[in-house]
């Protein structure tokens, strides 16, 4: 048993970290909250980077990898907390003609009966009809509500991708308060020097580490179960990491300069994707 | 990322697998808990009957005695021995978890003669003399000095929480053999010596815990004569000698547990089914819940041990991580399993009641959470040390 990353997925992350610091920064993620749009050049570089056609078989012209290694992207997407319908086009790729390479955006209609970038997406998988906008509390991820909604049929591999956005965001929340309890001073010293600040902190790294091994387990068993169980505790550890980030920040923290808003909220988004709370709770104790 | 496990730790945990299925159901009955001249012998016995079979050691150096087992296979031995039912280490667990693998590293050679074969054939047994009534998770203000006489230390002072010290041959102690001073800072002027448990001047008075056991006592040491060749590592570097071997305790205690919380989650759910709770959805959902968190634990358990092996054997810091998450989740299984009970949850003789009680200890002992908190914001996220 070797429950690590192996070095070929490291090289993958880091080469995912890279490409998205470089492209999707943190000036293009205040550019694109100012102006929301879907920006398809960026979309067709994902593309061209084999992002959405990273489990399409070789021999379809994808990169032929699989969950584990389409996790570690999708948590980088996260950190960064790259705009788009990014999971509902991953799992297009292949049966929608422009998918995998990022030509075409395909959005889902969701379980909840919210649909992502309705008015940006080229192809919308599910019956989105009689649609309505709704105001989004998320600036980057424009929705509407449709009255009946299906789950899509690849459900699960959904909520895992999403639980690894998820992941990458609550890693993320966590460098940004470590890093702002670093340097902010208060009573003459760091703020992180204060226990009640520093177990924020530390409480805040374990929820980001045990979502880690689940979601990481959950893409190697591929196990439905491991997934539900993955997603609850992955949006667990984003939202809550999101609110100690902003808690940590104090007065900052609910500036709409700082960035711990816009990961809150995307974390919130996420969580009613998916599949809710309650029905992966529920599942999870029907199997004891 | 792999978990799957590779042949020779397939072939590894059928032959423990078969073994424990030969030898438990010959195995003498559970004694009384407050019986320690039994629970002794109990834990004696089950050492021996490992060792025979050469499972003593299992994850000690060879040279040490041990197999020199690799982390994933200690990970399998503990989950077959959980999921078994076999006994747990018990009294045994200072002397092969703790004294024995920091003799094993610091120890001279003939430290390690002396002291270590007994504890793998389970003939000796040892406790532990570290904290104080005035130094808990301030362990390095400890004050029970060591003074030099000759080729003897002579050592006065008190310790408390001192687990099984009523069966134990040898105490782990840590005593002060430099006063603290501006000179020598507190963790400075540190000794670890073994110490007979036998030598006059040596008082014990058993303590008795909220789940009403005697598991731990205090300890009185009145001018106890120690040899100064009973000093493992050199005068005044006790500390070190000891870190090199606390992050065994939270790296590997709990394994065994935490396959025993997902059995007990279990019986759990078949409780509420046959009592009528699980038509609460309040429940159903908590236990639901459980099931995610004590998975993610499972799973996290094997990215530290995976992470162990990769560097060559030596538990990370991860422990830490492990360990504040996991003694929480005890406690909600526990507290879960008395909403499952009701009124039952107030008669001890219940199932789940002693082990709600025990619970309580898990955020205190082997480091406080608010402790564990310190140690992963300082030494995994780099804040700065503060009050």
């Amino acid at each position: 048993m070797d429950f690590q990353l192996s070095d070929d997925q490291r090289a993958l992350k880091a080469g995912v970290r890279e490409l998205l610091e470089g492209r999707f920064g943190r000036d293009a993620l205040r550019a694109a909250v100012d102006s929301p749009s879907l920006d398809r050049e960026l979309w067709r570089e994902l593309g061209e980077a084999g992002f959405f056609a990273l489990r399409l078989p070789e021999a379809e012209g994808g990169v032929g990898l699989g969950l584990p290694e389409a996790v570690l992207a999708f948590e980088e997407a996260g950190r960064v907390l790259l705009p788009g319908p990014l999971v509902a086009t991953h799992l297009a790729a292949g049966s929608v003609e422009g998918a995998a390479s990022g030509t075409v955006v395909v959005t889902d209609v969701d379980e909840s009966g919210l649909v992502p970038w309705l008015e940006f997406a080229d192809v919308v998988r599910g019956d989105a009809s009689g649609a309505v906008p709704t105001s989004s509390v998320d600036p980057l991820t424009p929705l509407h509500k449709v009255p009946t909604a299906v789950g899509v049929p690849d459900g699960a591999v959904a909520a895992l991708l999403t639980a690894a956005e998820q992941l990458g965001s609550a890693a993320r929340t966590t460098e940004m308060a470590v890093q702002y309890a670093g340097e902010r001073q208060q009573f003459g010293q760091p703020i992180g020097a204060f226990q009640a600040v520093k177990h924020l902190c530390a409480q805040m790294l374990v929820r980001a580490e045990v979502a880690r091994s689940a979601v990481y387990a959950a893409a190697v068993t591929g196990d439905r179960l491991e997934i539900a169980g993955a997603k609850l505790l992955a949006d667990d550890a984003a939202v809550r990491n999101a609110r100690d980030c902003l808690q940590v920040h104090g007065g900052m923290g609910f500036t709409w300069e700082a960035d711990v808003h816009l990961h809150l909220k995307r974390a919130w988004v996420r969580a009613e994707f998916g599949g809710s709370a309650a029905q992966a709770e529920e599942e999870l104790a029907a199997a004891l | 990322m792999d978990l799957t496990y590779t042949e020779e730790e397939e072939e590894f945990r059928a032959r423990l697998r078969e073994w424990l299925g030969k030898v438990l159901p010959g195995l003498p009955p559970k004694p009384d808990p407050a019986d320690w001249p039994a629970r002794r012998r109990h834990d004696a016995g089950w050492q021996r009957m490992l060792y025979d079979a050469g499972y003593a050691g299992l994850h000690w150096p060879v040279d040490a005695g041990g197999r020199g087992a690799t982390p994933t296979q200690h990970l399998i031995y503990l989950e077959e021995t959980e999921r078994a039912g076999a006994p747990y280490v018990g009294a045994n667990f200072v002397g092969l978890l703790h004294a024995g693998p920091t003799i094993a590293a610091e120890g001279t050679a003939e430290q390690r003669a002396r002291w270590l074969p007994p504890v793998l054939c389970g003939d000796e047994m040892w406790c532990q003399g570290f904290s104080e009534p005035d130094a808990g998770s301030d362990l390095a203000s400890l004050r029970t000095k060591a003074v030099r006489d000759g080729d003897e230390y002579v050592v006065t002072g008190s310790k408390i929480w001192t687990s099984h010290a009523e069966v134990a041959d040898w105490c782990e102690l840590l005593v002060r053999t430099e006063p603290i001073s501006a000179e020598v800072p507190k963790h400075r002027g540190i000794s670890w010596l073994a110490m007979p448990m036998d030598a006059p001047g040596v008082t014990i008075r058993p303590l008795r815990t909220l789940a009403g056991s005697t598991e731990f006592a205090e300890m009185f040491l009145d001018e106890v004569r120690v040899p100064v060749g009973n000093r493992v590592g050199d005068e005044n570097d006790g500390w070190r000698v000891t870190m090199v071997t606390l992050s065994f305790e939270r790296g590997t205690a709990f394994v065994g547990e935490v396959v025993a919380c997902r059995r007990t989650l279990g019986q759990l759910a078949a409780e509420a089914r046959k009592n009528g709770r699980w038509d609460d959805p309040v429940i159903r959902r908590k236990l639901g819940r459980l099931n995610a968190e004590l998975s993610a634990l499972w799973r996290l358990t094997q990215w530290n041990v995976s992470e162990a092996q990769a560097s060559g054997g030596v538990p990370g810091i991860g422990g830490s991580v492990f360990k504040l998450r996991y003694s929480h989740a005890r406690q909600e299984l526990y507290d879960t399993a008395a909403e499952v009970l009701g009124p039952d949850s107030l008669d001890l003789a219940r199932e789940w009641n002693l082990d709600r009680l025990s619970s309580l200890s898990y955020t205190i002992a082997a480091g406080t959470s608010q402790i564990q908190q310190n140690i992963v914001a300082e030494r995994i996220l780099g804040l700065p040390k503060g009050r």
